[in-house]
């Protein structure tokens, strides 16, 4: 049943998902350190009368496990809301934020210096995250030149079609350089390929926000816009918008912030497809309700996720990717049963 | 008041090819639309009638001549300003999501939206009374691809209607409906006319819906205007063949109480119009 989207009370519904969901999100992010082998106390984490230095819950909590729930916040609402912003502009439900080629291009980076390795590190940041971001960036940059090689703007077919091309053809580059490598450098190219939260600190996550916070910027002028794409584009230019710079608006936010999601933990799957489905059974189709809830329920749903692989098979951490996976082949089972 | 003024659109070949002779696209086309006037656009497939509608609402910029709304040339209008004062119906709607009716109606309140403002109360009684001024009130909350083709149709009407425009185009607006829904469609058109005042532009290949409709009538034939006029003027026997190359009896129905065409016979003369000639 579609939902009713009574204009009165659009206003009331917004807050009131922003709300739930922001509790869900923030909940997550407070909750999810608190999970490992030693336990921790929150009350003992926040007691103000305890000087850092001689609290051993507040340091764990600060310093080994915050930045890992932060960084699945991150990637996960990132994922979450780059899906949203993706199916949108391929007007496809099933798009993901990797349709694009955008993973593909990230993980060939990532191999590529992984195999041969580079000694270079950028203030502390590791090459691996900034060579697959730069792989990214190709991808984006291959897709997006052949999908206006035609003049006439954007094409959304052909775009589709340029990401598929190059997920294939990339997958065949990495096949290629996965021949050259030893078997310690296979083994970290398939743990990077997995997907992983166990971020070294702080840094990584503040590496990866500026752009990240541009694509949210982004993405907060588009969920009008991206209602009226639904409807085709002769019928959204009819209505105000123009359709191009949308598509290009759309595509390149949401490209270069899963581009940035990647290259932080790695090729995390169906959190972009997963998500957005979810929400939309929750609040419908309008997008102004669906991308901020997205963002949000992405960033609870991937903590989360994070913290069950970790205890799945305690003391072993999963990569979350694997969990993530697991979670998302029934899940288009169900959505195909649904279905018909 | 909309007109194009010999406007001109070519699609793909160098200007060399363009001079040489007829070509896909429209061609010097000229066309005057009066406040409050319903206007049929006919013509085989691939005439160009779908191209003028988007030139006609400034989705496309012609390569040559222009088209002005109320003296104002389209293109020196912004988007929002335009979607203000004209609203589209296309041809076919596929949703992407699952969007309720009420939702897609609202959304023809967006060009009288400020950025980042939400719908108001004053905004869904508009959207309300549009559902009602199509009958389709009762569908409100239903999902929209849950509906007929025929509903389906009237809610969009619906949508272009809440844009509160004084001008609607509609491409084809019965091509997939059966004769029911065809005449569900003329009523709900010639009432939003004359009750409302809204001025319309029709482009359709079906003669009878445009004789029962249409008080004036452009015939386009590959890309050129063949003739212009009232519809008892345009709408004859000659003109149906030179425009279709078929043969077919034009008479004045008593029951129906317009025009009518019976197309009788494809003739020798053939179709020299459209782009798709084999």
């Amino acid at each position: 049943m579609a939902h009713v989207n009574d204009g009165a009370t659009i206003r009331r519904r917004l807050v009131l998902t922003i709300v739930v969901f922001g509790l869900l999100a923030v909940a997550a992010c407070l909750f999810a350190p608190l999970v490992g082998s030693a336990p921790i106390r929150l009350r003992r984490v926040f007691d103000r009368s305890i000087p850092f230095a001689d609290n051993p819950d507040a340091q764990i909590f600060f310093i080994a496990r915050l930045p890992r729930a932060l960084a699945g916040a991150l990637v996960g609402s990132t994922l979450a809301a780059s899906g949203v912003v993706l199916q949108a502009l391929l007007r496809n439900p099933l798009a993901t934020p990797f349709t694009l080629g955008v993973s593909a291009g990230a993980a060939l980076g990532a191999m590529l210096v992984v195999t041969f390795p580079i000694q270079l590190a950028l203030g502390g940041i590791s090459a691996v995250p900034m060579a697959s971001f730069a792989g990214s960036l190709g991808a984006v940059a291959i897709v997006y030149a052949l999908a206006t090689a035609r003049r006439g703007g954007l094409s959304t077919n052909v775009l589709l079609l340029a990401g598929v091309t190059l997920n294939s053809f990339f997958s065949a580059l990495i096949l290629l350089v996965q021949y050259f490598a030893d078997f310690s450098q296979t083994f970290r190219t398939v743990r990077w390929l997995m997907g992983d939260l166990d971020v070294a600190g702080y840094l990584p996550i503040l590496a990866a926000l500026p752009l990240t916070l541009a694509a949210f910027a982004a993405f907060v002028c588009l969920p009008r816009a991206l209602n009226l794409l639904a409807l085709g584009p002769d019928a959204a230019a009819a209505r105000g918008i123009d359709v191009h710079k949308t598509q290009r608006l759309a595509f390149f936010s949401a490209s270069l912030a899963t581009g940035a999601a990647v290259s932080l933990g790695g090729p995390i799957g169906f959190i972009g497809i997963v998500v957005p489905h979810l929400v939309r059974l929750i609040v419908g189709a309008d997008h102004r309700l669906v991308l901020p809830a997205s963002a949000l329920f992405g960033a609870a749903f991937l903590v989360v996720c994070d913290v069950g692989a970790r205890s799945l098979l305690a003391p072993m951490e999963l990569p979350v990717g694997i969990l993530t996976a697991m979670i998302g082949g029934p899940f288009f089972l169900w959505l195909l049963i649904r279905r018909s | 008041m909309l007109q194009a003024s010999n406007v001109s659109l070519a699609f793909g070949g160098s200007a060399a090819a363009r001079a040489a002779g007829p070509q896909p696209g429209l061609h010097e086309v000229t066309l005057r639309v009066d406040r409050g006037s319903l206007v049929g656009v006919l013509g085989p497939n691939g005439s160009g009638k779908t191209t003028l509608l988007r030139l006609l609402s400034g989705t496309l910029a012609p390569h040559a001549g222009r088209v002005t709304l109320d003296g104002t040339d389209i293109r020196h209008l912004s988007r929002t300003a335009v979607a203000r004062r004209m609203a589209v119906v296309p041809q076919e709607t596929h949703l992407a999501f699952d969007y309720s009716v009420l939702e897609i109606v609202l959304m023809g309140r967006y060009p009288h939206l400020r950025p980042f403002e939400l719908e108001g109360p004053d905004d869904l009684a508009i959207a309300r009374d549009a559902l009602a001024a199509t009958g389709t009130a009762a569908l409100e909350r239903r999902a929209f691809a849950t509906l007929s083709g025929g509903e389906k149709q009237r809610v969009i009407i619906a949508s272009a209607l809440a844009q509160s425009a004084g001008i609607m185009l509609l491409d084809e607006p019965t091509a997939s409906l059966d004769p029911g829904y065809q005449i569900e469609i003329a009523a709900l058109l010639r009432r939003l006319n004359e009750e409302r005042g809204i001025t319309m532009v029709v482009a359709t290949h079906d003669l009878n819906f445009a004789a029962s409709i249409c008080r004036q009538l452009v015939l386009l034939r590959a890309g050129r205007v063949l003739a212009s006029g009232p519809t008892p003027a345009v709408l004859t026997g000659e003109l149906v063949e030179a425009l279709y190359g078929v043969e077919a009896d034009v008479r004045h129905h008593e029951r129906a109480g317009h025009l009518t065409v019976v197309p009788i016979r494809r003739t020798e003369t053939g179709r020299t119009g459209g782009r798709d000639q084999a």
